[in-house]
């Protein structure tokens, strides 16, 4: 299937005349169809309303009116004001970390990714096909095979309760490597690359200064799963941290939420929701702002299997 | 660095060049490859030969830290808690993965159509759930099962009945489902409807001309073309329900009754290392989940790919 599809000329997918020619791209629009449609866009949007609404409720409207209605009295601000300031700001310490686990561990993952895939791609070297066989065979070994051990390797090594603990595990990602090879072959020109070599320009200097911007939308979505891989990690975090003041966003949420439900809990069930609603609202926001680059990157990779 | 563009530089005059340069590039690739290798090496290859190491020992009262070949096997073979766990995530991937598959791809081609109003909009709002981490997304849709403030005791109460019970033992992989169902429906729909945008217009063309109907397009071309994302999407899906951790883990504290310890081998695993101490046992858990899933894997690939062939 690839390759019939990869013989087309690219001219060809994009060619407004052949678009318009062709009446299943412009069918007249169903109302039925986008009824049907409106089902799937409410199931996606309910609990995010829900989140929104709530986050605005004091925690004895939480208990007194009905979900998906206001409470009595707008509580928002406060909710917010009590999240950032519980227990001397634990919260905005769990903010801080993940912004770094974010900053370290993505943007580590994807410089890596990037120089790998491309090197993968486009030179020949000893070793080559075994390192492309063991990282892509990686991809099928369960995270689940590698916490523990992984884990206690690091413990040996001094490396848990520490921030190392989670940036180094988050800095690989075989899924990535794979998306800026495909990248690289579809988008970087070898010719481009011998002329570079001819002017005496070193590999890594071709790399910096030609390629990297022919990879940019490849480069672009791989950092931001990586971003929402390392945002809303949990299970490594879990596993690796005992301190809370080492704790990102997800494990500290969910121990506030264990801690509302224990027994003799204080109820901050408030707390634990509008923390969630500031937690997913950068990582939205990234993900809306980025869209253009990241939906040409990704239908790069989906072409070859 | 600049060693290595000098000897370049006066290779170029040097008439025998093409050898020592050709070699020169050779080892080129590894400056970019080997850093990942590095890391590579310390967070995947490490701790997997360490997990296979610990799996063949066992830390006894007497004697201490002792090699027992495959007894862990042996024992995680017959251990009737881990494959209570199993079949619970086996169930799950049997009707969790399928009705997740089929409604993004009907979504995927509902937005490819260009039947849609605004199809725009429903892309991303679908897609959406998949930024919100899975942590929150347990906590929300645990909430609204909950019957402190939750939507089904808005529900129950209105109905003036008991009738919703998602936290309950008997609901409780189904609400799971839905959990997951929502967090990656729209991720899965995007990578199908990239697959499908990349049909050229010219196979719509042919098939208008051929008389073919909406319905024979979506056969004949759509969905061959999605094929190998089908695959891809197939393959996630089934280490994703094989490893499903977090959505029991995060909901436990809500439904205490209804998940277990060793709910599922993730789980399990997890409760037998950090409440248990027992690594060694642990490991040998997650080897064998690892190798099954990674066997169904390679099948599901393999039969992907054999398809795609013909």
């Amino acid at each position: 299937m690839t390759t019939t599809l990869r013989t087309i000329s690219p001219k060809a997918r994009i060619s407004p005349k052949a678009r318009k020619a062709y009446s299943f791209a412009r069918p007249r629009k169903s109302i039925a169809l986008t009824i049907v449609m409106l089902v799937f866009l409410v199931y996606a949007l309910v609990p995010l309303v829900w989140l929104v609404i709530n986050a605005g409720k004091t925690q004895s409207d939480l208990f007194g009116t009905f979900g998906l209605s206001f409470g009595s009295r707008f509580a928002l601000w406060d909710n917010i004001v009590e999240t950032f300031t519980y227990k001397d700001g634990i919260f905005v310490r769990w903010l801080g970390n993940t912004l770094l686990y974010v900053a370290a561990g993505a943007g580590g993952a994807t410089l890596l990714a990037t120089l790998a895939g491309y090197g993968l791609a486009k030179y020949k070297f000893p070793g080559k096909k075994a390192y492309f066989a063991v990282v892509l065979g990686a991809v099928a070994v369960p995270g689940t095979a590698l916490a523990v051990p992984t884990f206690l390797l690091f413990s040996q090594m001094g490396l848990t309760n520490t921030p190392w603990s989670i940036i180094i595990p988050s800095l690989i990602t075989p899924f990535g490597l794979y998306l800026i090879w495909v990248y690289t072959i579809d988008s970087v020109p070898t010719e481009l690359l011998e002329a570079a070599r001819l002017d005496g320009a070193s590999e890594l200097r071709t790399f910096f200064t030609i390629s990297l911007k022919l990879l940019t939308p490849g480069v672009v979505t791989v950092a931001l799963f990586s971003i929402v891989a390392t945002w809303n990690n949990y299970f490594l975090p879990l596993i690796m941290l005992s301190d809370p003041t080492w704790y990102p966003l997800t494990v500290g949420l969910n121990q506030w939420s264990a801690q509302a439900g224990g027994v003799g809990a204080q109820p901050i069930y408030n707390l634990v929701i509008t923390g969630s609603l500031i937690t997913i609202i950068p990582i939205v926001l990234v993900f809306l702002f980025l869209q253009r680059f990241w939906q040409s990157g990704l239908s790069a990779g989906s072409v070859k299997q | 660095m600049t060693a290595i563009q000098e000897q370049r530089r006066s290779e170029v005059a040097a008439p025998a060049r093409t050898t020592p340069r050709k070699a020169k590039r050779e080892w080129a690739g590894w400056q970019f490859t080997a850093p990942f290798a590095a890391v590579f090496v310390l967070v995947f290859i490490a701790p997997l030969g360490y997990a296979l190491y610990l799996s063949l020992f066992q830390n006894k009262l007497i004697g201490g830290n002792a090699f027992v070949g495959l007894d862990n096997y042996v024992h995680a073979l017959s251990d009737p808690q881990f494959w209570d766990g199993f079949g619970r995530v086996l169930l799950f991937l049997v009707v969790q993965v399928p009705i997740m598959l089929i409604l993004a791809l009907v979504a995927a081609l509902a937005i490819d159509g260009a039947r849609l109003y605004a199809s725009g909009l429903f892309r991303m709002v679908i897609f959406l759930p998949y930024a919100v981490p899975a942590v929150v997304a347990v906590l929300l849709w645990g909430f609204m099962y909950g019957n402190n403030f939750g939507l089904t005791a808005n529900i129950n109460h209105f109905l003036g009945s008991e009738v919703l019970q998602p936290l309950s033992g008997q609901w409780i992989l189904a609400s799971i489902g839905n959990i997951v169902t929502w967090e990656y429906v729209g991720y899965n729909m995007l990578i199908f409807y990239s697959a499908l945008k990349t049909i050229p217009a010219e196979l719509y063309e042919a098939a208008e001309i051929d008389g073919a109907g909406r319905f024979q397009v979506i056969r004949a071309i759509k969905l061959p073309a999605a094929r190998g994302a089908i695959a891809i999407a197939t393959i996630f899906s089934i280490i994703g329900s094989f490893q499903l951790f977090n959505e029991p883990n995060v909901l436990k504290p809500l439904a205490n009754n209804a998940i277990s310890s060793y709910f599922t081998p993730n789980l399990y695993a997890y409760n037998l290392s950090f409440a248990g101490q027992q690594f060694n046992y642990a490991a040998t858990i997650a080897i064998v989940m690892g190798v099954i899933t990674a066997v169904i894997a390679y099948v599901v690939q393999l039969r992907g790919t054999r398809k795609e062939d013909r």
